[in-house]
């Protein structure tokens, strides 16, 4: 194949075989194998999670079917190569809602699984692992698992949060949420620092969807300022599913294109607008949870030497050193000038996920992307690892590109427990990198 | 609105009928034609899942002419009537293999033609009798020019294309609606061993969204993604002294 860039990063580059997968009743031939395999969905994931160099993806995406679906009860069951938007087409018009969604649709159902992704509702109702009721896991021995908390239930632990390690996973089963509207009545603030905007965060407990976007080239008082965003599902509204225009990104940009000066100036207009739309409003769901998915391969904004993104979460901390340490981040990357437009900023909640790898940790979690400047972008990295090793905080696997391998050993201890579920055929480019030097 | 559509398991197939569930205004039936038992129930469990009210599987190799009317009959006597029928199967032979072989030939013309053929005419003379319907048949650009990569699979396409052309023209004074569709480079498993994918390529749903739309305005012939109008309007174009030349 000659796709270079499997990752939504674009980072690092690999080459890969690829199998494609049309049929969940064809026998894939894993003896046949003559490298490692790793499952690939739509590949937004966006480091080296999705990779797996040299070596065999096999594609899913053809497998989107609908298994089963009870209006009554919201119990979905489908192929795991099914998109979230797709499923989202199926169920919005007969009143039920994804349980927990990322920031796009373009995820296939095994992927939000394998990376136990988690949304604005995570205060509310934890990780999408913890809506899952079930999931056929197929082994490459050729052994067939059905996983459910109570039946196979060590692999299904592993499984979610597994990062598509511990086998394919072939179908799967989750519960709905129910909806009145497909609208969303939402409460917009502008906010003048971190504080004011983590305050936001805990008066909003009780609202279901809650994010932040923050500019991060701000300094001094203004360090941190950015929007709150409240949401909940209108009870009013009509449940007719909008179809949304889509834009596209048609080529990679010039790498000088995206620049401090740049993104300075999109901060601005941002915050500015923000501001002035600040307070109440309806809107349809896709802009409110989908922002970006309105513009096609938008990953193509950070030209050819493609991007990282970097999000960790830190607990709050006895003292509020969380929050300490979320403004030295800032602090540290408004330093740097290193652009980052996606800053987003959200409250966990302390709903355990069952997965043994979740990210997903009770605490304040940060969200960035940053063009690749090389070195300069590392050495931004290792001041981002220090505080996070510092409070005890987390990386998030799926949108790795570069955490240490000590650092992933610590910060997930169980991952030596995990390993004993990797399939024997299985590996993935992230896990050879975050396993390979002991802690 | 009652569906039937012949080749069910082909990837522009499923497209188009997930599409006719999110266009559709009414509720929708599907009677689901093709050879493999197993693969017809997951996609009739699909359409079930995303709201078809039903979903009938009928087993038969539509490349048995004489049996063509008889399955015609059949899944018209489960739906009651028939508002639209794809035809959607086929197959992409490998024309360097087949062009030393008749018996190869013969098979890719019956496969991708009179298969074809035997079937609108046996859907055609139901409609005629209640004035209404739609048949709607999935040729391809390779039917406009021959060419010496593909003219065999050009041939068939372009002789479902005439054949389509004429019966339409006997059906407009029954009312009866015949679409031609045209679609070039589509990403599905029958393309799977061409390597190359860019800028022509479209996704089958793309092209589904197209054919949908084309049979709610009972549009005649569309190329499917649209810009192939103009391509084969070029192609068709080139004086055949020049053509010849190319090597296409």
């Amino acid at each position: 194949m000659k796709k270079e860039s499997w990752s939504w990063g674009g980072i690092p580059k690999a080459s890969h075989q690829v199998v494609n997968l049309r049929w969940r009743t064809d026998t894939i031939n894993f003896a046949g194998f003559t490298a490692s395999c790793l499952p690939y969905g739509l590949g937004r994931s966006y480091g080296d999670v999705p990779i797996n160099d040299e070596g065999i993806l096999v594609r899913t995406t053809a497998l989107d079917r609908v298994i089963a679906f009870d209006a009554e009860t919201g119990v979905l069951h489908c192929e795991a190569g099914i998109s979230l938007g797709d499923i989202l087409r199926v169920v919005v018009p007969r009143g039920w809602f994804l349980p927990v969604t990322p920031g796009t649709q373009f995820v296939t159902l095994g992927g939000a699984i394998a990376n136990d992704v988690h949304g604005k509702n995570h205060h509310c109702a934890g990780t999408f692992g913890c809506h899952v009721l079930g999931f056929e896991l197929l082994r490459s021995s050729g052994e067939k698992l059905w996983c459910t908390p109570t039946e196979h239930a060590d692999y299904f632990a592993a499984t979610i949060a597994g990062l598509g390690l511990t086998g394919l996973i072939l179908t799967a089963k989750i519960q709905l949420t129910k909806i009145a509207a497909n609208k969303i009545d939402v409460n917009n603030q502008a906010f003048n620092g971190l504080d004011e905007g983590l305050d936001l965060f805990e008066q909003h407990e009780d609202t279901t969807y809650t994010v932040a976007w923050v500019d991060c080239l701000t300094r001094g008082a203004q360090l941190g300022r950015g929007i709150f965003s409240g949401g909940e599902f209108s009870q009013t509204e009509s449940r007719k599913n909008l179809a949304t225009k889509r834009l596209a990104v048609p080529l990679d940009f010039p790498s000088f294109s995206l620049n401090k000066y740049s993104v300075q100036a999109f901060n601005n207009l941002y915050f500015a607008n923000g501001k002035r739309k600040s307070g109440r409003g309806v809107t349809d769901y896709e802009p409110f949870f989908y922002p970006l998915d309105k513009v096609h391969a938008w990953n193509r904004i950070y030209g050819r030497k493609g991007f990282y993104q970097y999000q960790c979460c830190v607990p709050f901390g006895e003292a509020n050193e969380g929050r300490e340490a979320i403004r030295e981040m800032l602090n540290q990357i408004s330093l740097s000038g290193n652009a980052s437009f996606l800053a987003v900023l959200k409250v966990f909640g302390d709903k355990q996920s069952p997965g043994m790898l979740s990210f997903p940790e009770k605490g304040i979690t940060l969200a960035l992307d940053f063009p690749n400047w090389g070195d300069k972008t590392q050495r931004l990295f290792d001041r981002l690892d220090a505080i996070v090793r510092e409070q005890n905080g987390k990386n998030y696997p799926a949108k790795d590109a570069c955490m240490k391998a000590a650092d992933f050993q610590q910060q997930y201890p169980q991952w030596e427990a995990f390993a004993k579920f990797i399939d024997p055929k299985f590996s993935s480019s992230f896990w050879r990198r975050v396993t390979q030097e002991n802690a | 609105m009652n569906v039937l559509i012949l080749g069910a398991t082909s990837a522009i197939a499923q497209a188009v009928a997930r599409q006719f569930l999110l266009s559709a205004t009414t509720p929708v039936k599907f009677v689901l034609v093709g050879r493999n038992d197993d693969k017809l129930a997951l996609i009739a469990e699909d359409l079930i899942g995303r709201s078809a009210t039903a979903a009938h599987v009928q087993v038969q190799d539509l490349t048995q002419l004489d049996a063509m009317d008889a399955c015609i009959s059949r899944a018209w006597e489960t739906l009651g009537s028939i508002d639209v029928a794809l035809i959607a199967h086929g197959t992409l032979p490998e024309q360097r293999e087949i062009e030393k072989s008749w018996e190869l030939t013969e098979q890719a013309l019956r496969e991708n033609a009179l298969s074809h053929m035997a079937l609108m005419e046996a859907l055609a003379l139901r409609m005629e009798a209640i004035k209404r319907g739609t048949i709607a048949v999935i040729g391809s650009v390779a039917g406009d020019r021959g060419r010496q990569s593909n003219y065999i699979y050009g041939a068939a396409k372009g002789a479902t294309a005439i054949y389509a052309q004429g019966l339409r023209n006997r059906l407009t004074k029954s009312g009866v609606h015949l679409l031609t569709i045209k679609p070039g480079f589509v990403d599905t498993p029958m393309t799977e061993s061409i390597a190359k994918k860019g800028l022509l390529w479209a996704s089958p749903e793309q092209v589904a969204q197209d054919i949908v739309k084309a049979v709610q305005k009972k549009r005649n012939v569309i190329y499917t993604p649209g810009f192939w109008w103009l391509i084969m309007t070029i192609v068709k174009s080139v004086p055949e002294f020049i053509f010849k030349k190319l090597s296409m």
